[in-house]
């Protein structure tokens, strides 16, 4: 293996020698580094981000989007559109054009039939591709020529860009993956870990969970890029390893997601080495309110179903009165500083669909005391928690493993205890939390707990499949093992209702004012999501690294091509 | 050789060593058997003063509370990340709680963890030792259970001890009670390993000594065997066990709230806290040192407690 | 011995294969998920489809058989066919990692070096540190020497390593600038430059696991020591007029090296299982690290294979240590 390695690397030199004069690879190595190991360079297989990120350096899709959330061609000439012809007036097929003389990383054209095999490949039955989602709703895909492929739909489309787009959907080689097709997929240990791409470049060794190494791609479309020769990408540690490894000791010039106390952060980025960018993307943290009794004692079959009606949950006065007594602002600035921003609202971007909500804002105890008090929820017994009708405001409020989050819970702890709503608190390891197994008793689907605390996205730009989520038939059941996103068991006829013309409508300002109004009925009118936090991406890169642009909508180093070394 | 360890033993005051030397004639009346080990105990200044600090500490954090009456939950936002003061002896962290509060109350969850699951696995660990050394037959099964719960990925095993017996364990003993049992039970059942091992070893070797040939052939029973003549032979390596066991149980404690095994995220202990610090090493060295310096100096006094509890212990050291 | 020897490997054949399947029963107990790091946005279908590609639509018993047939019938040809160039492999299924989806035992492979390199050298090291030190100690109990010897040993045990390790980070990383805080990997020794600093990056890890492993060692090595210098035969020995050097290096201290050698045995497994604590704090990506990642990430393959390598060290350790007990004290007789 190791010798391998030397020998590719004395290759590569020898290769690189005469083309010193150009630009490409004049500025010699970066190192980046993820403190989550990659385990496969193929993106349909990936088990997460750092899998997908990490293969965006060498997989490329038609278009990206950019750190606007716009999108911008990659591998395609244009972004289709209504507009320029390449969406149908129907809405029912998008058509996809190559650039012209593109090539495979070993010097073979770029096809339409790579990029008819790319939607194959994730298609089979068997493949177990990860993003097999993102094909949804494709009825087939036809060859126009040998640059042109045109992607019929079941039925209109008003959003399009799911396949061929952003960083978890690239096209991949049709001769390298040929034989990997289906169930063979897992066969293909040196396809998956060391795909032929498209991107700025190639993998020249690559030890899963730990690291890998590249070098450029020489047939990059750009002959002038990229501006390395080698790049490093470690894997593994934690994320204050990997931002001392960057912002103290100057041994990597860019580290992915500093997830830290913003008072450690801001001091390592006064070491001088390197400096912090953020970005904002739709990741809301935020409490789910369970509107099912959890109790223990019910029946295996009732607990946490919409047949057991939450005690106390159900009345909209007292979820109302627990997000006001939140201070939002304190939370930033204790668990996110410049990453995080207060928010009302569970879209909070792109900046079309996010609900102009801020009411809940500034903390307001009293008020929220007045309301509770006004709803019949008063201290009747004298042991400081509120009650009514014998039922005590007792919540148990659960969360993942994660520094923050738990200094988010002792916080919110003691705001509600000056409400006199009684919290006990529990954490559980991510692993099993957001693990989905139905046999266990503590993912967050199960939600056998009355308040939960996570974060969650969509990916791209379109909110609609993820308010689709909060449908009545969405919610995790003992039929469905527990499967679906609606953990609230939140179910309104008109929701529904809604989401289906969503669905149907094509227009911008129109999409735009409904996915507000959806937003807002989970939020500000039911007060089901407590928003909390709109949590944005930091990250860390070496002063003398250019070029870098975060981007929170695609993948984080998608332009690792125009980086450059700043002399 | 003589082996006139049958003095050893508690409530075994005035049995007369079986020793081929023959001892001087006694002129002053015969002392008591604790009286000489309390003598012997006393003298050993390493072991009194591991006995006094260990004391301290533990007095500090269950009468502490008392005199300190700031609540170790109790977040003063405005009061975050300061440095030692006069209301803050020992500063506070980045919620504003008071330090010396938490150490106080996470000192009362460590020390009990500490000792009660290391006992646990002392007892378990002896005792598998012992028998599986001194009896042929049960050698080789129990030596393989040993190899198994060596064997079983201690994670894993964990996570699926909580999801078997968290509920259940809860509805019987309350919350804190509960999470005390299977948190102390589950350390103890995953680190009595070692202890076996060594023992039997030890037990080994011992059977076939000369004393115990010659206990045997005036007729003691296996149990008095056991007790009286192996196992105040295997005091030493056990006592090192104990000590190795409470550090190991303190920090293996702080491993499993992080699996949300543990005690309930606001709920403080000594490793908890020295692992939340360690991100603010360089901005708030102290937040390290007051976890660190505690369990260092409780595993410290335990030490010298145990190294003079052996010594006083051994009629063959006792009055050198 | 010869005999017992004998015995006892045939018997772990059966003690192994009842390992194997606790071990398996125990993680498909377990919660978790192998889809559990992919984003929440996947939609419950396709998590099913995942689970079903990765073949855990089968009953419990089929997968377990064959896991048991591709450790134990295939993965042994590939080995064969690896040293000899053979084709006895060709064609079947090998053991097959979740999240890699490449052969589990490249991969382990792969990381044998830097786990050698490191835990074992630190292990090493601790044992070389920890004789002497817990030797000398109990020769000279209480002396000064002795009294320092069990604060740091005391002080080794109970500060744990993601402690230490990061304070050594933090004094000779970022502000001595001395030692990297990442390990590399990827770093081939075949000059003096690149042999300094695989040494350079190697001086930290090694030093903390070090130091944990000789602490427990020199305390069990001095409580030993301190059991058979008073015994009689020492005195015999004396009044025999061998010299002290004889008495205490021959003599006491091959009757004290009983628990010690458990101790050692017990943990030389331990250095295949790595250390994953200090592997994460500087970065080794050694088997401790494999195994974590593959537990978070519900690797069940993965986890499986490295539980079960480690059984099967454990098992041959301690029949190694008991062997060594015969060798050290010949009246121990196990048949």
């Amino acid at each position: 293996m190791t010798l391998k390695t030397f020998l590719i690397g004395a290759a590569a030199t020898t290769v690189f020698a005469p083309m010193a004069m150009a630009e490409r690879g004049a500025d010699g190595h970066v190192g980046i580094i993820y403190w989550q190991a990659p385990s496969i360079l193929n993106a349909y297989l990936s088990n997460g981000t750092k899998d997908i990120e990490s293969a965006s350096l060498v997989s490329e899709p038609m278009a990206r989007f950019d750190p606007t959330g716009q999108l911008v061609p990659f591998l395609a000439e244009t972004v289709p559109t209504v507009d320029n012809g390449g969406v149908s007036e129907d809405l029912m097929s998008i058509t996809w054009k190559l650039k012209e003389g593109l090539l495979w990383s070993d010097g073979t054209p770029v096809t339409s039939a790579d990029v008819l095999f790319s939607a194959e490949y994730c298609m089979h039955p068997e493949g177990g591709c990860s993003q097999f989602a993102k094909f949804d709703g494709i009825k087939d895909i036809e060859v126009l020529d040998e640059l042109t492929v045109k992607v019929n739909f079941e039925e209109p489309k008003p959003y399009p860009y799911t396949a061929f787009m952003g960083n978890q959907s690239p096209i991949i080689q049709k001769a390298q993956f040929e034989s990997c097709m289906g169930a063979k997929a897992p066969e293909c240990t040196e396809a998956n870990f060391a795909p032929i791409g498209t991107g700025p470049f190639v993998v020249t060794d690559f030890r899963p969970n730990d690291v890998i190494q590249m070098k450029a791609n020489p047939h990059y479309r750009d002959p002038e890029k990229p501006a390395f020769a080698t790049l490093t990408f470690k894997g593994g540690g934690d994320a204050m390893a990997a931002g001392r490894a960057v912002l103290e000791t100057g041994e990597f010039d860019y580290a992915w997601n500093l997830q830290l106390s913003p008072d450690v952060l801001a001091d390592m980025a006064d070491g001088g080495k390197g400096k912090l960018v953020s970005a904002f993307g739709t990741l809301v943290e935020r409490l789910e309110m369970n509107l099912t009794d959890p109790s223990p004692d019910l029946d295996p079959d009732m607990r946490a179903t919409r047949e057991a009606p939450h005690p106390f949950l159900t009345d909209q006065a007292v979820r109302e009165a627990l997000s006001m007594a939140i201070d939002r602002d304190l939370l930033v600035e204790i668990g996110y500083g410049q990453a995080g921003r207060p928010t009302c609202n569970l879209v909070p971007g792109p900046e079309i669909y996010a609900s102009d909500n801020t009411g809940c804002l500034t903390q307001d105890i009293e008020g929220a005391k007045a309301m509770l008090d006004e709803a019949g929820w008063v201290d009747s017994n004298g042991d400081g928690i509120r009650d009514k009708d014998g039922v005590e405001l007792s919540i148990l409020f659960q969360t993942s493993t994660n520094a923050v989050r738990q200094d988010f819970q002792a916080l919110i702890k003691q705001w509600w205890s000056e409400l006199g709503v009684e919290t006990e608190l529990r954490n559980i390891d991510a692993s099993v939390f957001f693990g989905g197994d139905p046999g266990s008793p503590d993912t967050f689907q199960k939600f056998y707990a009355d308040v939960e605390m996570y974060a969650n996205n969509f990916d791209g730009t379109d909110p609609q499949a993820f308010l689709a989520n909060y449908r009545c038939d969405k919610e995790p059941q003992p039929d469905n093992q527990w499967q679906g996103q609606n953990i609230n068991r939140y179910c309104d006829p008109e929701y529904d209702t809604l989401i289906d013309e969503l669905s149907r409508t094509a227009e911008i300002t129109k999409r735009s004012e409904l996915a507000k109004k959806l937003n807002d009925m989970l939020t500000k009118e039911t007060f089901t999501i407590v928003p909390l936090v709109d949590r944005g991406r930091v990250s860390a890169h070496a002063n003398d690294l250019g070029g870098v642009r975060l981007n929170t909508w695609d993948s984080e180093i998608w332009n690792a091509a125009d980086w450059h070394r700043i002399k | 050789m003589t082996e006139p360890t049958s003095k050893v033993i508690p409530g075994s005051g005035g049995a007369t060593p079986a020793g081929a030397l023959p001892d001087p004639i006694p002129v002053t009346p015969p002392r008591s058997h604790w009286r000489d080990v309390w003598d012997q105990f006393k003298r050993h200044k390493g072991a009194l003063l591991g006995g006094i600090i260990f004391m301290l500490i533990v007095l500090a954090v269950f009468l502490g509370p008392f005199f300190w009456s700031i609540d170790a939950g109790y977040i003063d936002i405005r009061a975050r990340n300061q440095g030692p003061s006069l209301a803050h002896p020992f500063g506070t962290d980045q919620l504003g709680r008071d330090t010396m509060a938490r150490m106080m109350a996470g000192g009362q969850t460590s020390v009990a963890v500490g000792i009660t699951a290391m006992a646990l696995a002392l007892v378990l660990g002896s005792f598998v030792g012992l028998i599986a050394g001194y009896f042929r037959k049960l050698d080789g099964p129990l030596m393989r259970l040993t190899d198994l719960f060596l064997a079983l990925p201690l994670l894993p095993l964990l996570l699926v001890m909580v999801m078997l017996f968290r509920g259940a364990l809860n509805q019987a003993f309350g919350p804190e009670t509960g999470i005390f049992i299977l948190i102390v039970g589950a350390i103890g059942l995953t680190s009595w390993m070692p202890t076996a091992r060594i023992v039997r070893g030890d037990v080994l070797a011992l059977k076939e000594r000369e004393f115990v040939l010659a206990a045997r052939s005036i007729g003691t029973t296996n149990t008095k065997m056991i007790i009286r003549h192996i196992l105040p032979n295997v005091m030493s390596p056990i006592m090192v066990s104990a000590t190795l066991g409470i550090a190991n149980a303190i920090i293996t404690e702080s491993a499993l709230s992080f699996l949300g095994l543990g005690f309930p995220p606001d709920f403080p202990t000594w490793g908890r806290l020295l692992f939340d610090a360690v991100d603010y090493l360089q901005q708030y060295p102290e937040r390290v040192i007051w976890p660190g310096v505690a369990i260092s100096l409780t595993v410290l006094s335990v030490n010298y407690l145990g190294d003079g509890l052996r010594d006083a212990l051994d009629p063959r050291i006792r009055g050198r | 011995m010869l005999t017992f020897t004998i015995r006892r490997l045939v018997l772990s054949i059966p003690t192994l294969l009842l390992i194997s399947l606790v071990i398996f029963l125990l993680l498909e107990l377990a919660p978790g998920d192998p889809t559990a790091a992919q984003p929440l946005t996947i939609p419950p279908e396709v998590r099913e489809r995942l689970r079903e590609a990765l073949g855990l639509g089968e009953p419990l018993h089929v997968r377990f058989v064959k896991w048991i047939v591709q450790f134990f019938w295939v993965e042994p040809q590939v080995l064969i066919d690896h040293v000899f160039g053979t084709t006895f492999s060709e064609g079947k299924q090998r053991l097959i990692s979740w999240q890699t989806r490449s052969p589990i035992m490249d991969i382990v492979v792969q990381r044998m070096p830097q786990t050698l390199w490191v835990v074992g050298l630190s292990y090493v090291v601790g044992v070389l540190i920890a004789l002497p030190i817990g030797i000398l100690s109990a020769y000279r109990q209480y002396s000064i020497f002795d009294q320092i010897g069990t604060f740091v040993s005391m002080l080794g045990f109970s500060v744990p390593t993601f402690f230490t390790g990061v304070l050594l980070i933090v004094i000779f990383s970022v502000h001595l600038g001395w030692f990297p805080s990442i390990y590399d990997t990827t770093l081939v020794v075949n000059s003096w430059d690149n042999f300094l600093a695989q040494l350079r990056q190697m001086v930290m890890p090694v030093f903390v696991l070090a130091l944990f492993n000789a602490a427990q060692i020199s305390r069990f090595m001095r409580a030993s020591m301190l059991d058979n210098l008073n015994q009689d035969y020492v005195r015999t020995a004396r009044a025999k007029g061998l010299s002290e050097r004889v008495v205490v290096l021959v003599h006491v201290l091959r009757n004290s090296m009983m628990p010690v050698v458990t101790v050692i045995a017990l943990g030389v497994p331990q250095v295949f299982g790595g250390a994953i604590i200090t592997e994460q704090v500087f970065k080794v990506n050694g088997i401790g690290q494999l195994l974590i990642t593959a537990i978070q990430a519900n690797d069940l393959p993965m986890v499986q294979t490295l539980t079960f390598i480690f059984a099967v060290l454990i098992v041959l350790f301690n029949l190694i240590a008991d062997v060594l007990y015969g060798v050290l004290d010949p009246r121990i007789r196990y048949d």
